[in-house]
Protein backbone atom coordinates (compact mmCIF):
# COMPACT_ATOMS: atom_id res chain seq x y z
CA UNK A 1 0.00 0.00 0.00
CA UNK A 2 2.63 2.40 1.02
CA UNK A 3 6.17 2.76 -0.06
CA UNK A 4 9.46 2.37 1.55
CA UNK A 5 10.03 5.87 1.42
CA UNK A 6 6.01 6.94 2.69
CA UNK A 7 6.61 4.39 5.85
CA UNK A 8 10.12 6.62 6.33
CA UNK A 9 8.25 9.55 6.03
CA UNK A 10 5.21 8.61 8.41
CA UNK A 11 7.85 7.21 10.98
CA UNK A 12 9.88 10.70 10.79
CA UNK A 13 6.06 12.46 11.62
CA UNK A 14 5.90 9.66 14.43
CA UNK A 15 9.16 10.58 15.87
CA UNK A 16 8.59 13.99 15.77
CA UNK A 17 5.45 14.45 17.16
CA UNK A 18 5.92 12.06 19.59
CA UNK A 19 9.57 13.92 21.11
CA UNK A 20 7.49 17.12 20.41
CA UNK A 21 4.41 16.42 22.63
CA UNK A 22 7.01 14.12 25.17
CA UNK A 23 9.10 17.19 25.95
CA UNK A 24 6.67 19.93 25.55
CA UNK A 25 4.39 17.65 28.84
CA UNK A 26 5.82 18.44 31.74
CA UNK A 27 6.26 22.49 30.57
CA UNK A 28 2.80 22.50 29.91
CA UNK A 29 1.44 20.98 33.03
CA UNK A 30 3.93 23.22 34.88
CA UNK A 31 1.88 26.80 32.94
CA UNK A 32 -1.33 24.95 33.18
CA UNK A 33 -1.11 24.74 36.95
CA UNK A 34 0.71 28.00 37.51
CA UNK A 35 -2.34 29.57 35.25
CA UNK A 36 -5.22 27.56 37.13
CA UNK A 37 -4.14 28.07 40.39
CA UNK A 38 -2.02 31.43 40.83
CA UNK A 39 -3.05 35.16 40.21
CA UNK A 40 0.10 36.97 40.01
CA UNK A 41 1.56 40.07 38.76
CA UNK A 42 2.38 39.36 34.55
CA UNK A 43 -0.48 36.28 34.35
CA UNK A 44 -2.38 38.12 31.89
CA UNK A 45 1.01 38.28 29.86
CA UNK A 46 1.99 34.84 29.94
CA UNK A 47 -0.98 33.82 29.56
CA UNK A 48 -0.83 35.74 26.23
CA UNK A 49 2.68 34.55 25.64
CA UNK A 50 1.82 30.58 26.01
CA UNK A 51 -1.39 31.66 23.66
CA UNK A 52 0.80 33.07 21.23
CA UNK A 53 1.40 30.65 18.49
CA UNK A 54 -1.53 29.67 18.16
CA UNK A 55 -2.58 33.13 16.63
CA UNK A 56 0.81 34.17 15.02
CA UNK A 57 1.32 32.91 11.89
CA UNK A 58 3.35 29.82 11.92
CA UNK A 59 5.86 31.68 9.25
CA UNK A 60 6.51 34.13 12.19
CA UNK A 61 6.80 31.26 14.69
CA UNK A 62 9.40 29.82 12.06
CA UNK A 63 11.34 32.61 11.66
CA UNK A 64 11.61 33.52 15.42
CA UNK A 65 12.81 29.91 15.97
CA UNK A 66 15.43 30.62 13.70
CA UNK A 67 16.81 33.81 14.79
CA UNK A 68 16.68 32.37 18.23
CA UNK A 69 17.87 28.87 17.87
CA UNK A 70 19.78 29.65 14.49
CA UNK A 71 23.78 29.22 14.43
CA UNK A 72 23.66 32.90 15.55
CA UNK A 73 20.59 32.70 17.84
CA UNK A 74 21.59 33.45 21.47
CA UNK A 75 20.00 30.46 21.93
CA UNK A 76 21.73 28.61 19.19
CA UNK A 77 25.26 29.62 19.94
CA UNK A 78 24.58 28.98 23.19
CA UNK A 79 23.52 25.00 22.42
CA UNK A 80 26.69 24.87 19.94
CA UNK A 81 29.29 25.74 22.34
CA UNK A 82 28.16 23.64 25.37
CA UNK A 83 26.81 20.45 23.76
CA UNK A 84 27.40 20.85 20.17
CA UNK A 85 24.21 20.48 19.26
CA UNK A 86 22.38 22.41 16.41
CA UNK A 87 19.17 22.04 15.95
CA UNK A 88 18.74 23.74 12.44
CA UNK A 89 17.88 21.34 9.29
CA UNK A 90 17.75 18.75 11.76
CA UNK A 91 14.70 16.64 13.13
CA UNK A 92 15.01 17.51 16.18
CA UNK A 93 14.29 21.36 15.07
CA UNK A 94 11.10 19.69 13.70
CA UNK A 95 10.56 18.37 17.17
CA UNK A 96 11.09 22.06 18.55
CA UNK A 97 8.95 23.88 15.95
CA UNK A 98 6.05 21.13 16.25
CA UNK A 99 6.68 21.45 20.20
CA UNK A 100 5.62 25.32 20.33
CA UNK A 101 3.30 24.57 17.81
CA UNK A 102 1.48 22.31 19.95
CA UNK A 103 2.59 24.31 23.36
CA UNK A 104 -0.89 26.18 23.53
CA UNK A 105 -3.60 23.30 22.85
CA UNK A 106 -1.98 21.15 25.50
CA UNK A 107 -1.69 24.34 28.24
CA UNK A 108 -5.97 24.63 27.65
CA UNK A 109 -6.56 21.30 27.83
CA UNK A 110 -4.90 20.35 31.06
CA UNK A 111 -5.63 23.94 32.37
CA UNK A 112 -9.66 23.00 32.11
CA UNK A 113 -9.26 19.79 33.71
CA UNK A 114 -6.80 21.17 36.71
CA UNK A 115 -9.73 23.90 37.04
CA UNK A 116 -12.13 21.32 37.28
CA UNK A 117 -10.55 19.40 40.25
CA UNK A 118 -12.90 20.28 43.13
CA UNK A 119 -9.46 21.86 45.86
CA UNK A 120 -11.17 20.87 48.60
CA UNK A 121 -10.62 17.86 48.43
CA UNK A 122 -6.99 18.48 48.52
CA UNK A 123 -7.59 19.97 51.66
CA UNK A 124 -9.81 16.73 52.76
CA UNK A 125 -6.72 14.65 52.22
CA UNK A 126 -4.16 17.21 54.08
CA UNK A 127 -6.42 16.68 56.97
CA UNK A 128 -6.14 12.46 56.65
CA UNK A 129 -2.51 13.15 57.07
CA UNK A 130 -0.91 13.90 53.42
CA UNK A 131 1.69 16.55 52.98
CA UNK A 132 1.52 18.79 49.93
CA UNK A 133 3.41 16.43 47.90
CA UNK A 134 1.77 13.11 48.46
CA UNK A 135 -1.72 14.96 48.11
CA UNK A 136 -1.10 16.45 44.80
CA UNK A 137 0.09 12.71 43.65
CA UNK A 138 -2.79 11.08 44.78
CA UNK A 139 -4.92 13.46 44.72
CA UNK A 140 -5.04 16.32 42.24
CA UNK A 141 -2.49 14.62 39.68
CA UNK A 142 -4.82 11.70 39.06
CA UNK A 143 -7.82 13.98 39.05
CA UNK A 144 -6.15 15.61 36.15
CA UNK A 145 -5.30 12.76 34.59
CA UNK A 146 -8.19 12.78 31.60
CA UNK A 147 -6.93 15.96 31.14
CA UNK A 148 -3.16 15.42 30.60
CA UNK A 149 -4.24 12.49 27.84
CA UNK A 150 -6.28 14.59 26.03
CA UNK A 151 -3.29 16.98 26.25
CA UNK A 152 -1.00 14.22 24.53
CA UNK A 153 -3.76 13.27 22.38
CA UNK A 154 -4.58 16.61 20.80
CA UNK A 155 -0.26 18.19 21.12
CA UNK A 156 0.27 14.65 19.27
CA UNK A 157 -2.37 15.92 16.27
CA UNK A 158 -1.34 19.32 16.49
CA UNK A 159 2.43 17.92 16.15
CA UNK A 160 2.68 15.95 13.17
CA UNK A 161 0.50 18.36 11.18
CA UNK A 162 2.81 21.24 11.68
CA UNK A 163 3.64 22.69 8.39
CA UNK A 164 4.61 26.43 8.69
CA UNK A 165 6.82 26.91 11.46
CA UNK A 166 8.70 23.74 10.60
CA UNK A 167 9.25 24.18 6.76
CA UNK A 168 10.59 28.04 7.99
CA UNK A 169 12.76 26.51 10.77
CA UNK A 170 14.45 23.43 9.32
CA UNK A 171 13.36 23.12 5.85
CA UNK A 172 12.11 20.56 3.75
CA UNK A 173 14.92 17.56 4.01
CA UNK A 174 14.10 14.20 3.24
CA UNK A 175 14.44 11.34 5.98
CA UNK A 176 15.35 14.31 8.34
CA UNK A 177 12.53 17.57 8.46
CA UNK A 178 10.48 15.74 5.75
CA UNK A 179 6.99 15.31 7.96
CA UNK A 180 3.51 14.47 6.69
CA UNK A 181 2.56 17.78 5.87
CA UNK A 182 5.59 18.37 4.33
CA UNK A 183 5.82 15.53 2.50
CA UNK A 184 2.21 16.18 1.27
CA UNK A 185 3.35 19.49 -0.36
CA UNK A 186 6.68 18.40 -1.52
CA UNK A 187 4.54 15.29 -3.90
CA UNK A 188 2.35 18.38 -5.28
CA UNK A 189 4.69 19.89 -6.98
CA UNK A 190 6.13 16.92 -8.45
CA UNK A 191 4.20 15.72 -12.04
CA UNK A 192 2.41 12.29 -11.33
CA UNK A 193 2.56 13.27 -7.61
CA UNK A 194 -1.40 12.91 -7.23
CA UNK A 195 -1.62 9.29 -6.02
CA UNK A 196 0.98 9.65 -3.20
CA UNK A 197 -0.99 12.93 -2.07
CA UNK A 198 -4.06 11.18 -1.91
CA UNK A 199 -2.15 8.25 0.43
CA UNK A 200 -0.41 10.59 2.88
CA UNK A 201 -3.61 13.17 2.67
CA UNK A 202 -6.00 9.97 3.56
CA UNK A 203 -3.47 9.39 6.38
CA UNK A 204 -3.48 12.55 7.87
CA UNK A 205 -7.24 12.43 8.11
CA UNK A 206 -7.37 9.35 9.80
CA UNK A 207 -4.69 10.07 12.67
CA UNK A 208 -6.56 13.17 13.19
CA UNK A 209 -9.44 11.91 13.17
CA UNK A 210 -8.22 9.30 15.54
CA UNK A 211 -6.91 11.93 17.95
CA UNK A 212 -10.26 14.27 18.16
CA UNK A 213 -12.34 11.32 19.01
CA UNK A 214 -9.48 9.67 21.96
CA UNK A 215 -9.43 12.97 23.23
CA UNK A 216 -13.06 13.84 23.16
CA UNK A 217 -13.94 10.36 24.82
CA UNK A 218 -11.14 11.58 27.53
CA UNK A 219 -12.41 14.24 27.94
CA UNK A 220 -15.96 12.73 29.04
CA UNK A 221 -14.55 10.97 31.30
CA UNK A 222 -13.61 13.86 33.20
CA UNK A 223 -16.96 15.00 33.39
CA UNK A 224 -18.53 11.29 34.64
CA UNK A 225 -15.83 11.94 37.53
CA UNK A 226 -16.64 15.42 38.77
CA UNK A 227 -20.39 14.17 39.63
CA UNK A 228 -19.97 13.06 42.56
CA UNK A 229 -23.03 11.61 43.94
CA UNK A 230 -25.62 9.15 42.63
CA UNK A 231 -29.28 10.15 44.32
CA UNK B 1 -8.55 16.60 76.93
CA UNK B 2 -9.42 20.25 76.63
CA UNK B 3 -9.38 21.96 73.46
CA UNK B 4 -8.39 25.82 73.84
CA UNK B 5 -8.94 27.83 71.36
CA UNK B 6 -8.62 31.66 71.01
CA UNK B 7 -8.24 32.95 67.36
CA UNK B 8 -8.46 35.83 65.17
CA UNK B 9 -8.91 35.86 61.37
CA UNK B 10 -9.99 38.93 58.93
CA UNK B 11 -11.48 37.37 55.89
CA UNK B 12 -12.59 40.56 53.57
CA UNK B 13 -14.33 42.96 55.09
CA UNK B 14 -15.28 40.67 58.27
CA UNK B 15 -13.37 39.71 61.27
CA UNK B 16 -13.91 35.95 62.31
CA UNK B 17 -13.23 35.57 66.24
CA UNK B 18 -13.70 32.83 68.48
CA UNK B 19 -12.56 32.17 72.21
CA UNK B 20 -13.46 28.86 73.88
CA UNK B 21 -12.25 26.35 75.82
CA UNK B 22 -13.99 22.70 74.57
CA UNK B 23 -14.14 19.97 77.39
CA UNK B 24 -14.40 16.27 76.68
CA UNK B 25 -17.98 15.25 74.60
CA UNK B 26 -19.17 17.21 71.74
CA UNK B 27 -18.98 21.02 71.97
CA UNK B 28 -21.25 22.70 69.35
CA UNK B 29 -20.61 25.93 67.71
CA UNK B 30 -24.27 27.37 67.50
CA UNK B 31 -24.88 30.14 65.05
CA UNK B 32 -26.17 31.48 61.71
CA UNK B 33 -25.35 30.46 58.83
CA UNK B 34 -22.59 32.56 57.51
CA UNK B 35 -21.12 33.86 61.19
CA UNK B 36 -17.46 32.00 60.21
CA UNK B 37 -18.18 28.62 62.04
CA UNK B 38 -16.77 26.95 59.27
CA UNK B 39 -13.44 29.35 59.11
CA UNK B 40 -13.45 28.53 62.71
CA UNK B 41 -13.20 24.47 61.98
CA UNK B 42 -10.29 25.33 59.25
CA UNK B 43 -8.61 27.08 61.32
CA UNK B 44 -8.41 24.30 63.59
CA UNK B 45 -7.63 21.79 61.07
CA UNK B 46 -4.56 24.03 59.53
CA UNK B 47 -6.64 24.83 56.56
CA UNK B 48 -7.14 28.48 57.19
CA UNK B 49 -4.09 30.61 59.22
CA UNK B 50 -5.83 32.20 61.71
CA UNK B 51 -4.12 36.27 61.83
CA UNK B 52 -3.52 35.91 66.09
CA UNK B 53 -4.40 33.52 68.73
CA UNK B 54 -3.40 30.04 69.56
CA UNK B 55 -5.36 26.53 69.23
CA UNK B 56 -4.29 24.02 71.70
CA UNK B 57 -5.30 20.28 72.21
CA UNK B 58 -4.40 19.04 75.32
CA UNK B 59 -0.56 19.48 76.16
CA UNK B 60 -0.42 20.00 71.89
CA UNK B 61 0.01 23.36 70.71
CA UNK B 62 -1.13 23.03 66.97
CA UNK B 63 -0.97 27.11 66.23
CA UNK B 64 0.59 30.15 68.27
CA UNK B 65 3.65 30.89 69.68
CA UNK B 66 5.64 30.36 66.35
CA UNK B 67 4.52 27.56 65.80
CA UNK B 68 1.68 26.68 62.90
CA UNK B 69 1.42 22.41 62.13
CA UNK B 70 0.85 21.83 59.08
CA UNK B 71 -3.15 20.09 58.44
CA UNK B 72 -0.94 16.67 57.97
CA UNK B 73 0.21 17.06 61.41
CA UNK B 74 -2.12 17.99 63.72
CA UNK B 75 -4.24 14.41 63.69
CA UNK B 76 -7.64 16.05 63.65
CA UNK B 77 -10.41 13.97 61.63
CA UNK B 78 -12.70 16.11 59.84
CA UNK B 79 -15.90 14.86 58.63
CA UNK B 80 -17.27 17.64 55.60
CA UNK B 81 -20.50 18.80 55.09
CA UNK B 82 -20.42 17.09 51.84
CA UNK B 83 -18.93 14.18 52.38
CA UNK B 84 -15.82 14.75 50.65
CA UNK B 85 -14.98 11.85 49.47
CA UNK B 86 -11.97 11.18 46.99
CA UNK B 87 -14.37 10.72 43.52
CA UNK B 88 -11.01 8.44 42.03
CA UNK B 89 -11.00 5.93 44.92
CA UNK B 90 -13.48 3.45 45.69
CA UNK B 91 -15.10 3.39 49.60
CA UNK B 92 -12.44 0.93 50.87
CA UNK B 93 -9.28 3.51 49.68
CA UNK B 94 -10.96 6.19 50.87
CA UNK B 95 -11.47 4.24 54.04
CA UNK B 96 -7.68 3.52 54.34
CA UNK B 97 -6.13 6.70 52.83
CA UNK B 98 -5.83 8.19 56.11
CA UNK B 99 -4.97 5.21 58.04
CA UNK B 100 -2.11 3.98 55.67
CA UNK B 101 -0.62 7.80 56.45
CA UNK B 102 -1.00 7.54 60.48
CA UNK B 103 2.11 6.35 62.55
CA UNK B 104 0.69 2.78 63.48
CA UNK B 105 1.24 4.14 67.23
CA UNK B 106 -1.42 6.80 66.45
CA UNK B 107 -4.06 4.47 65.19
CA UNK B 108 -6.14 3.12 67.12
CA UNK B 109 -9.33 1.53 65.35
CA UNK B 110 -8.52 -1.65 62.70
CA UNK B 111 -9.95 -1.08 59.85
CA UNK B 112 -12.92 -3.82 60.66
CA UNK B 113 -14.08 -2.49 63.86
CA UNK B 114 -14.37 0.73 61.30
CA UNK B 115 -16.66 -0.93 59.24
CA UNK B 116 -18.73 -2.76 61.45
CA UNK B 117 -18.78 0.08 63.91
CA UNK B 118 -20.05 2.24 60.91
CA UNK B 119 -21.95 -0.66 59.31
CA UNK B 120 -20.30 -0.06 55.53
CA UNK B 121 -19.41 -3.90 54.96
CA UNK B 122 -21.36 -3.89 52.23
CA UNK B 123 -20.34 -0.50 50.32
CA UNK B 124 -16.47 -1.24 50.24
CA UNK B 125 -16.36 -1.71 46.71
CA UNK B 126 -18.95 0.89 45.61
CA UNK B 127 -17.33 3.94 43.93
CA UNK B 128 -18.21 7.32 45.76
CA UNK B 129 -20.59 8.37 43.46
CA UNK B 130 -22.98 5.84 43.53
CA UNK B 131 -23.44 6.52 47.21
CA UNK B 132 -26.38 7.83 48.92
CA UNK B 133 -25.61 10.70 50.91
CA UNK B 134 -25.98 9.10 54.31
CA UNK B 135 -23.69 6.19 53.03
CA UNK B 136 -21.31 9.04 52.04
CA UNK B 137 -21.15 10.30 55.37
CA UNK B 138 -20.81 7.43 57.26
CA UNK B 139 -17.48 6.50 54.63
CA UNK B 140 -16.65 10.06 55.65
CA UNK B 141 -16.64 9.67 59.31
CA UNK B 142 -15.06 6.02 59.03
CA UNK B 143 -11.92 7.70 56.78
CA UNK B 144 -12.03 10.29 59.71
CA UNK B 145 -11.96 7.86 61.87
CA UNK B 146 -9.12 5.66 60.82
CA UNK B 147 -6.55 8.12 60.48
CA UNK B 148 -6.22 7.99 64.41
CA UNK B 149 -7.13 11.54 65.26
CA UNK B 150 -7.50 12.78 68.72
CA UNK B 151 -10.56 14.42 67.98
CA UNK B 152 -12.75 14.90 65.66
CA UNK B 153 -14.37 18.46 63.45
CA UNK B 154 -17.63 18.10 61.94
CA UNK B 155 -18.85 20.97 59.81
CA UNK B 156 -22.82 20.68 59.76
CA UNK B 157 -22.19 16.74 59.10
CA UNK B 158 -26.28 16.57 58.28
CA UNK B 159 -27.36 19.03 56.54
CA UNK B 160 -27.21 17.32 53.24
CA UNK B 161 -29.56 14.57 54.42
CA UNK B 162 -32.94 13.94 54.50
CA UNK B 163 -34.28 13.04 58.28
CA UNK B 164 -34.74 9.54 57.91
CA UNK B 165 -31.00 9.46 56.88
CA UNK B 166 -30.60 12.29 59.91
CA UNK B 167 -31.38 10.20 62.46
CA UNK B 168 -28.79 7.12 61.67
CA UNK B 169 -26.18 9.13 61.51
CA UNK B 170 -27.04 11.18 65.18
CA UNK B 171 -26.69 7.62 66.91
CA UNK B 172 -23.62 7.48 64.99
CA UNK B 173 -22.70 10.96 65.72
CA UNK B 174 -23.67 9.90 69.44
CA UNK B 175 -21.79 6.91 69.74
CA UNK B 176 -18.52 8.64 68.84
CA UNK B 177 -19.18 11.22 71.80
CA UNK B 178 -20.55 7.82 74.38
CA UNK B 179 -18.51 5.06 73.02
CA UNK B 180 -15.48 5.79 71.73
CA UNK B 181 -15.35 9.11 73.82
CA UNK B 182 -13.77 11.10 70.92
CA UNK B 183 -13.96 14.91 71.58
CA UNK B 184 -15.71 16.42 68.82
CA UNK B 185 -15.90 20.36 67.55
CA UNK B 186 -19.46 20.54 66.05
CA UNK B 187 -20.69 23.05 63.64
CA UNK B 188 -24.75 23.51 63.12
CA UNK B 189 -27.17 26.08 63.07
CA UNK B 190 -30.31 23.75 63.37
CA UNK B 191 -31.06 23.89 67.22
CA UNK B 192 -32.79 20.43 67.57
CA UNK B 193 -29.64 19.27 66.47
CA UNK B 194 -27.50 20.99 68.98
CA UNK B 195 -29.96 19.99 71.49
CA UNK B 196 -29.73 16.60 71.19
CA UNK B 197 -26.48 15.93 70.93
CA UNK B 198 -23.95 18.88 72.53
CA UNK B 199 -22.37 18.54 75.65
CA UNK B 200 -21.38 21.78 75.37
CA UNK B 201 -22.61 24.75 73.31
CA UNK B 202 -20.37 27.53 71.86
CA UNK B 203 -22.94 30.76 70.16
CA UNK B 204 -20.72 31.95 67.34
CA UNK B 205 -22.35 35.57 66.46
CA UNK B 206 -22.00 37.98 63.78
Amino acid sequence: MLSAEEWGIVALSLKVGGVAVLVTLPVAFALAWVLARYRFPGRVALDALVHLPLVLPPVVTGWLLLIAFGPLGPVGRWLESWFGMTLMFRWTGAALAAAIMALPLMVRAMRLSIEGIDRRLEGAARTLGAGHWHAFRTISLPLALPGILAALVLGFARSIGEFGATITFVSNIPGETRTLPLAIYSALQVPGGEAMVTRLALLSVALSFAALILSEWLVRRTDAGRTQRGD
Amino acid sequence: MAIDIDIERRLGERVIAARFTAGPGLTALFGPSGAGKTSILNMVAGLLRPDRGHIRVGARTLFGGGVDLPPEARRTGYIFQDGRLFPHHRVRANLLYGFHLADPADRWMAFDEAVAFLGIGELLDRWPRTLSGGEAQRVAIGRALLRGPEFLLMDEPLSSLDAARRGDIMTVIERIRDELKLPVLYVSHDRAEVDRLATQVVEVGE
